[in-house]
């Protein structure tokens, strides 16, 4: 009987530890894009050390779980990488965009393939699956090995919205990480697939498309076209901590800062804007 | 007088303690039905509303060959056939627990026939690692060993099937020798003092005695490492390539339910066509992993020893 009141005792012990925030911080927790979640949790590290007692939760889960659960109004802030009108299921007119900073896409592939530059319309043939060797493009002759990411990714629709122009894509093999897509194009003969700038290392070869280095300032004046804006949205005006985080994070000190060094472009640098419906404004 | 009688009246400590532990012991078996029921009902729900609220044909999911939800066909009908994942999924399934089988019986003989001393002290705990280690390093493995060796060997990008089989049979290798060796165990001694008293040699006995005897328990085994093959997710995602196209060969790019579903549910939005979909995909796994459960459950009846 004593052993039993004694587990009672502990584990009644236990519930109450855990029914009681040791810490009575505040916080916020962020959910989606994984391109966007090296910037969040910068930023939320370096914004809970200027501010003691308030914490900044990220996950990743993909720009469509960024964009349900801050529609839901299950998390405070959802990333992601599209507008919220191009997703199909989200009521944009709910949400309240804040474009954090710009992404710039390119083509990567196989270090040994043979071509470093590449048009614009015979990357999308090999996309539609019309060309199937490298050697079609004065490339060595191995056949071309598509690897796409996931249906629904952000990079994905970003790359066939620019690229494809409305045309389909040729079903090929999906991977769901950025980190998975380079290390199999790094290790696969022929293979070729795409990613964010911040994400390309010397593993892979990148493409320019039609003379066109994937470059930051080239994206700045738009003449690299495939690009994206990475937004935090919230559901309505945010207050409280969670306006100081977005504030923050667009404050001239992350701007100029972190968001450079973590391979992202400053949305303070952008020279274009562009909208929803791809149209560049100004 | 009245001493003996309220002590026997009244319960002892340890009938009390008894009592305690029985509720104890209800409370938790009522809570984990009832998690299940929810899982059931929950999967159920959002499964079956492909088919009730977005007007999807059953027959359109289950054989059809084109996978793209969010967009529609030529008909109109949205491009949600699930075949090509169906077909790829049973065939790692097989594949893998038709290299395992034999491996695994040959392992649990030479453990309990032949050298039960080795057995015990040595192969035992090593396969047993074999469980421990996390999926997500066999898959990268598999990325980094398997699919340059079958690139190198068969041909063709290296992704696809047989590199999926060749991971699934190791990770299921384990749970298929280590539940063959326990049936092999459960076969009686007086079995094989008999053959072996009728003048049969250790090679006979084991052959059509043992082994025999053992069936039932070594078709439980496959099928529970069958099981654990078809829910295999993050392993099998990595070198199996992840194309929602039916595969023409076993070195081409295929895809299981579990590597579809795992990618997608990231990227698509709660009650969407896109997302139902998925769960139908989920509750595909679902009735398949009740479906091997039942098939275990006959096997383990039929072959018990009596």
């Amino acid at each position: 009987m004593k052993k039993i009141l004694q587990l009672a005792l502990v584990l009644s012990g236990l519930l109450f530890l855990a029914g009681c925030k040791i810490d009575k911080g505040e916080s916020i927790t962020v959910v989606g894009s994984s391109a966007m979640q090296p910037l969040a949790e910068a930023a939320g590290n370096e914004f809970s050390s200027n501010n003691l007692g308030k914490f900044v939760n990220v996950q990743g889960g993909g720009s469509g779980t960024g964009l349900s659960q801050v529609q839901s109004g299950a998390v405070d802030i959802g990333n992601s990488d599209l507008f919220a009108e191009e997703k199909s299921g989200i009521d944009a007119s709910e949400l309240v965009s804040f474009k954090v900073a710009v992404v710039g896409i390119a083509p990567i592939v196989n270090k040994e393939i043979g071509i470093k530059d590449i048009s614009m319309d015979n990357l999308r043939a090999i996309f539609t699956g019309e060309l199937t060797n490298w050697k079609e493009l004065g490339g060595k002759d191995l056949p071309i090995v598509i690897i796409n990411r996931a249906s629904g990714s952000g990079t994905r629709a970003t790359f066939e919205r620019w690229v494809m122009n409305g045309e389909k894509t040729k079903k090929a093999q999906e991977q769901d990480s950025t980190g998975m897509v380079r290390q199999i194009v790094s290790t696969t003969p022929g293979a070729i697939s795409y990613l964010a700038f911040s994400y390309i290392t010397k593993e892979v070869q990148e493409l320019s498309i039609d003379g066109i280095q994937p470059k930051d300032e080239n994206v700045t004046t738009n003449q690299w076209p495939i690009w994206s804006y990475e937004h935090m949205y919230t559901k309505g005006q945010p207050t409280g901590l969670t306006k100081e985080y977005i504030d923050f994070v667009l404050s001239d000190e992350m701007q100029n800062g972190m968001i450079p060094k973590l391979g992202y472009i400053p949305v303070t640098q952008m020279e274009v804007e562009r909208d929803a419906n791809g149209e560049i404004i100004q | 007088m009245e001493e003996i009688q309220k002590s026997l009246l009244t319960k002892s400590k340890k009938a009390k303690l008894e009592q305690i532990g029985k509720a104890i012991s209800l409370l938790c078996i009522v809570f984990i039905v009832a998690v299940v029921a929810a899982i059931f009902y929950f999967v159920m729900s959002k499964g079956l509303a492909t088919f009730f609220k977005d007007g999807v044909n059953v027959f359109d999911f289950l054989f059809g060959t084109d996978w793209a939800p969010g967009t529609v066909g030529d008909d109109g009908k949205p491009l949600v056939g699930a075949l090509p994942m169906l077909v790829g999924s049973f065939l790692v399934t097989l594949l893998s627990a038709i290299v395992a089988t034999p491996f695994a019986i040959g392992a649990a003989v030479f453990m309990t026939e032949i050298s039960p001393n080795l057995g015990k002290k040595v192969l035992q705990p090593v396969i047993e690692l074999l469980v421990g280690i996390p999926s997500v390093v066999y898959g990268f493995i598999g990325l980094t060993v398997v699919v340059p060796a079958v690139r190198n060997v068969f041909g063709g990008s290296g992704f696809g099937i047989l590199a999926g089989t060749f991971v699934l049979f190791v990770m299921i290798l384990p749970t298929v020798t280590s539940m063959t060796v326990d049936s092999l165990n459960a076969v009686p001694r007086h079995y094989r003092e008999a053959s072996l008293a009728l003048g049969a040699t250790r090679w006979q006995t084991t052959y059509k005695v043992v082994l025999r005897a053992a069936i039932p328990g070594i078709l439980t085994a496959v099928v529970f490492g069958m099981a654990r093959a078809f829910g295999e997710a993050l392993a099998i995602q990595m070198v199996i390539g992840n194309a929602a196209i039916l595969p023409e060969n076993l070195t081409t790019p295929a895809s299981t339910l579990t590597s579809i579903l795992t990618m997608g549910i990231g990227n698509t939005i709660m009650g969407t066509l896109e997302n139902n979909v998925l769960w139908s995909l989920a509750l595909l796994l679902l009735l398949m992993s009740l479906f091997f459960n039942i098939i275990i459950r006959m096997i383990g009846k039929k072959g018990e020893f009596k």
